[in-house]
């Protein structure tokens, strides 16, 4: 992992600065994940009245489970869509915000506006617009001829969600893309301009790599966000369907566990689930972050 | 810009201004619904121009507060979110900066474990580890308080790891320079890095400031008394109507009135938006 | 001095009652909006009627949100003392025996008078054991039924006062309507696939759901929902879908499917009777008329009753102050009182629970003024409830539910038969209500 080349000299100093976060996390977050992890072991009633230790029973039996297999792959379709997209748009968004000095922050208020809204109503939103029947985009649609069901068109509803879930990050990636673009020296896009460099062969020899750090940063925080963030939305639009096709993991973690009140299946998917992204995660900083450029 | 190139920047305007339509195009929406009556969206293609009860629907909403049955008059709510929202947002931005700082400037036995702990906590969802997490709150006795809805919430690790990114791009020769002039690392960290981290700040305690602006799910759990309501369970209660009638344009209403101290918040925030810092500092 | 000590006596006595507080019954429910504020008036009310108890309602969210929050609460001994959940959390409920301190045991052990003789039956019997023995407190419960476009009916040609009484019928009507052009679509349902379209169906044909009486007789129960009669009704349901007179509008509660009734697309729409209010409101610009469910006459001459859904007030253990459940109790007995449950009833649509409430209601001419209103209740209480009429009793109903969801979707998308689509759903279903009867015996 990356670090500076020369350090501080101190011996307690770093743990009294790490203190306040390291507390905070082992108490609210490390002790609570370690018990829900004990419970991925347990077979017990929702009220904790009583409880049995099956060992791996609750994970053994993901592995037959072919709704949890669908699962995965749906949610692997969802996420690389959803930062793909997301991240494209907002960048392209804040290339061009970085470019119109004067309109600057009226484009930027108004393009973080939408994560402002919330969740609440953004499911709701997408439901009105979506709506078959009172809907506007299906009556668009409708007429150019493509009968809008996401009800029962799985494809639909797989398009509608990642539409839903991108559009929310749009706004958080392109302010942060934004906060990277300004510390972007003026002298090195000048020098390079004066080297006869155009606008486009600028960006991508001398912005982009100045940039990679904030990329790399919200790579990372997309794909957690795809596979967490965005259980409200699906809650919202498709509850999973139809036929399970937008039934994200995490969404089945919430159905299983929240409403289902299945809670030892239940932690075994999120244990499952945390273990897939801490994978993803080492995987992008062990590789990716090699050509993140500081 | 470093030249002028007219097409480009009529490109550059076309793209933010389709962008911007599209974007905002569902914010619309709501505000369109807010100025409807209850029924008007329900019955045929949902109306694209304003309707004429907006006095109405916000006049409800701000007055008397019945409207949320039991649940605090909205202009309580929105304190009430405000101040939760300001508790996170700088809660979340302190604490992080400091561990950022930490990781990135000094090296000390388990150093990379304690990143990976704090970025941990991005990888496991709040739903599962909720009943867990409310047990710890309620034995510290933290029920109903405002230390139980805002400390389990700020250990994220976000703020922490954008720090560290933006931390690593910082020169070694600023930090080299302040340790020659005998400047110890609070100094460099106070007079260097902390101004030279304001974008980065800015933007954070946007997102942050949202995020703990928009709390639904933990506040919902662990408070019994309406006067920790905050005002997207406001919002939730009035759409929550089980078989009977949804007031969705009171909802739209209640969405319109609760996004707005938000971008307040992010005009303000903009100001901190400096170019081209990193190379005045030479 | 003998001033001074009365004073002193006064002011402790006065003290000693003063400090008294009215003992606090924290009650923590799942309703916002117009309803939320109807139960807080109820709660009002019965505070306002006595001064040792009070009632005290919490909002805490959906259904499933209050459920996990009563449970996390029980986890860390901060329980309420009443919560209201959903039938679909009954199963959950009464296999909690640890947790839940039934309703007929609060009333007893309160010395409070409880005469069930008057109590309707089938709003009773859900939440009822096999002895009989009431476990929680009906309050909001529903039956579907049928709403329909008058207007769209008169343009089809139809006569609008007459409701389509069989399955039969209402597909003829409907490819009528839509041939005529009057509207796009017959019908659509709410729980297409399950309370509606497969409970209620099961429960009105007198067509049974899962053995030992539909799952009231233990956790052993396995499903029979897939017998050939509810296939050939999955079935007719795709090649009504296929003839553009049903339309589909999503899982559970189909939030699609009212919008289409409003909109005049579709001319029938069944669902909760409890959405009566809301339906009336929104049905701009034509007349909505009411009818009971139909049924199936190639099954049944006589179809039986149907069945509820809706929540109820569980009572949970554990509070400290004994003296809580005394004021459970009395708040029980208010509920049920003809004038609060008559006055509930007729603001929500949900059912009344008493048969003294509905003829309080109809010695008031409600009915007469509001025509349609007591098709519900003539609905629950047709015919002599069987034991397959009495309701469903499931854990983990929830999951169960949005398993059948998914193989009708799969049935009305072509991929399966209706005998299949149930045969894999009584199948899963099954391996959820084995995991639940374990979970629950340990």
């Amino acid at each position: 992992m990356q670090t500076k080349r020369t350090v501080f000299q101190a011996r307690l100093l770093p743990y009294a600065l790490l203190a306040p976060q390291l507390i905070i996390t082992m108490i609210f977050f490390v002790w609570p994940a370690l018990q829900a992890v004990y419970q991925s072991f347990l077979r017990e009633d929702p009220f904790g009245l009583s409880a049995k230790f099956v060992w791996f029973q609750n994970y053994t039996r993901l592995i037959g489970d072919a709704s949890y297999l669908n699962s995965l792959s749906v949610t692997f379709v969802f996420a690389v869509g959803v930062t793909a997209v997301s991240m494209t748009v907002s960048l392209l968004f804040a290339v061009c915000v970085n470019r119109a000095l004067k309109s600057g922050r009226f484009y930027t208020t108004m393009l973080v506006w939408p994560y402002a809204l919330a969740p609440a109503a953004s499911g709701l939103l997408w439901w009105f617009m979506f709506n078959p029947s009172v809907g506007l985009i299906p009556y668009v649609l409708n007429l150019v001829g493509y009968d809008w069901n996401h009800r029962l068109h799985e494809g639909d509803a797989m398009i509608l969600i990642i539409i839903a879930a991108s559009w929310k990050q749009i706004s958080y990636n392109f302010l942060f893309f934004v906060a990277g673009l300004q510390s972007v020296p003026h002298s090195l896009t000048e020098a390079a301009a004066i080297d006869g460099a155009g606008p486009v062969k600028r960006f991508w020899t001398v912005v982009f790599p100045l940039l990679s750090p904030t990329a790399f940063f919200l790579a990372v925080i997309n794909i957690t966000y795809a596979m967490f963030d965005t259980l409200p939305i699906i809650d919202a639009v498709t509850s999973g369907g139809p036929s399970q096709s937008t039934n994200i993991l995490v969404y089945k973690v919430y159905a299983d566990g929240f409403i289902g009140l299945s809670l030892g299946p239940s932690a075994a998917q999120s244990v499952v689930l945390m273990l897939i992204v801490v994978l993803l995660t080492v995987v992008q900083f062990r590789w990716v972050e090699r050509k993140v450029q500081y | 810009m470093v030249e002028n190139r007219p097409f480009l920047s009529f490109l550059t305007h076309l793209v933010l201004i389709v962008g911007v339509l599209i974007v905002v195009f569902p914010v619309y929406l709501a505000f369109i619904a807010s100025t409807h009556g209850p029924t008007d969206f329900m019955s045929g293609l949902v109306p694209l121009l304003p309707g004429d009860q907006m006095m109405a629907n916000y006049g409800y909403l701000l007055g008397s507060g019945e409207s949320t049955a039991g649940a605090p008059p909205f202009t309580l709510m929105l304190l009430n979110s405000l101040w939760m929202a300001l508790l996170i947002a700088f809660g979340k931005i302190a604490i992080s900066i400091l561990s950022a700082f930490a990781i990135v400037y000094f090296r000390f036995p388990l150093r990379t474990a304690a990143f990976w702990v704090i970025f941990m906590t991005l990888m496991l969802p709040i739903e599962v580890r909720i009943l867990p997490t409310y047990k710890v709150v309620a034995d510290l006795g933290l029920l109903n308080s405002y230390s139980g809805l805002v400390i389990p919430v700020i250990a994220s690790a976000t703020a922490t790891f954008l720090f560290r990114q933006f931390f690593l791009t910082v020169p070694e020769e600023l930090m080299e320079a302040a340790r020659v002039d005998g400047a110890g690392p609070m100094k460099f960290f106070r007079d260097i890095l902390l101004p030279l981290s304001r974008t980065n700040i800015a933007a954070l305690f946007i997102i942050m400031f949202i995020y703990g602006w928009n709390q639904y799910l933990w506040p919902m759990l662990i408070t019994t008394e309406p006067h920790y309501y905050t005002v997207v369970m406001g919002i939730k209660r009035l759409a929550n109507v089980l078989d009977g009638d949804n007031q969705w344009n009171l909802v739209m209403t209640g969405v319109i009135l609760a996004g707005l101290p938000p971008v307040l918040v992010i005009i303000f925030m903009q100001r901190l938006f400096v170019k081209g810092l990193v190379e005045t500092e030479k | 001095m003998i001033k001074k000590l009365v004073l002193t006596a006064a002011a402790v006595a006065l003290s000693a009652t003063t400090s008294l507080a009215a003992t606090e019954v924290t009650w923590w429910h799942a309703m916002g909006g117009e309803l939320g504020k109807k139960l807080e008036e109820v709660a009002q009310k019965f505070n306002e009627s006595q001064s040792e108890y009070k009632v005290v309602p919490v909002f805490k969210g959906t259904y499933p949100e209050t459920l996990t929050a009563a449970i996390a609460a029980f986890r860390a001994g901060q329980q309420p003392a009443i919560v209201q959940v959903f039938e679909v959390g009954t199963g959950t409920m009464m296999a909690a025996k640890g947790a839940v301190y039934p309703v007929y045991q609060v009333m007893k052990d309160a010395g409070e008078p409880w005469d069930t003789k008057g109590f309707l039956a089938p709003v009773t019997g859900y939440y009822s054991d096999a002895e009989g023995n009431i476990l929680s407190m009906p309050f909001n419960s529903s039956t579907p039924i049928m709403y329909y476009n008058k207007d769209v009916f008169k343009k089809a040609g139809l006569d609008p006062e007459v409701a389509p009484k069989t399955w039969a019928e209402l597909a003829t009507m409907g490819k009528k309507i839509v041939d005529s052009g009057a509207a796009t679509c017959g019908f659509t349902l709410s729980y297409a696939a399950t309370w509606v379209g497969l409970e209620n169906y099961s429960a009105i044909q007198d067509l049974p759901f899962g053995t030992l009486q539909n799952g009231f007789g233990g956790t052993k129960t396995e499903f029979t929902f897939n017998g050939p009669n509810q296939a050939k009704f999955w079935d007719s349901l795709k090649k009504a879908q296929d003839d553009k007179v049903f339309k589909y509008g999503g899982p559970g509660g189909a939030a699609e499917s009212a919008p289409m009734f409003y909109s005049q697309q579709c001319a029938v729409y069944m669902g909760s009777s409890a959405s009566r209010a809301g339906v009336i409101n929104n049905a701009k610009g034509f007349e909505v008329g009411f009818a009971p469910m139909p049924y199936d006459d190639t099954v049944t001459k006589e179809p039986k009753n149907s069945i509820i859904g809706g929540a109820t007030l569980w009572t949970l253990n554990g509070q400290k102050d004994k003296n809580v459940y005394k004021g459970v109790a009395k708040f029980f007995t208010y509920l049920s009182k003809p004038e609060v449950q008559a006055d509930w009833h007729q603001f929500t649509g949900y059912l009344p629970i008493t048969n003294a409430a509905y003829e309080l209601g109809q010695s008031q001419g409600y009915y007469e003024k509001n025509p349609g209103s007591d098709i519900a209740i003539k609905q629950i209480m047709r015919g002599t409830p069987s034991d397959n009429s009495k309701g469903v009793r499931f854990g983990n109903l929830t999951q169960i539910r949005d398993l059948v969801d998914q193989q009708f979707e799969a049935v009305l998308s072509g991929k399966k038969t209706g005998q299949q689509a149930l045969d894999e759903a009584a199948k899963q279903g099954n391996a959820i209500l084995r995991e639940f009867e374990a979970a629950n015996s340990n």
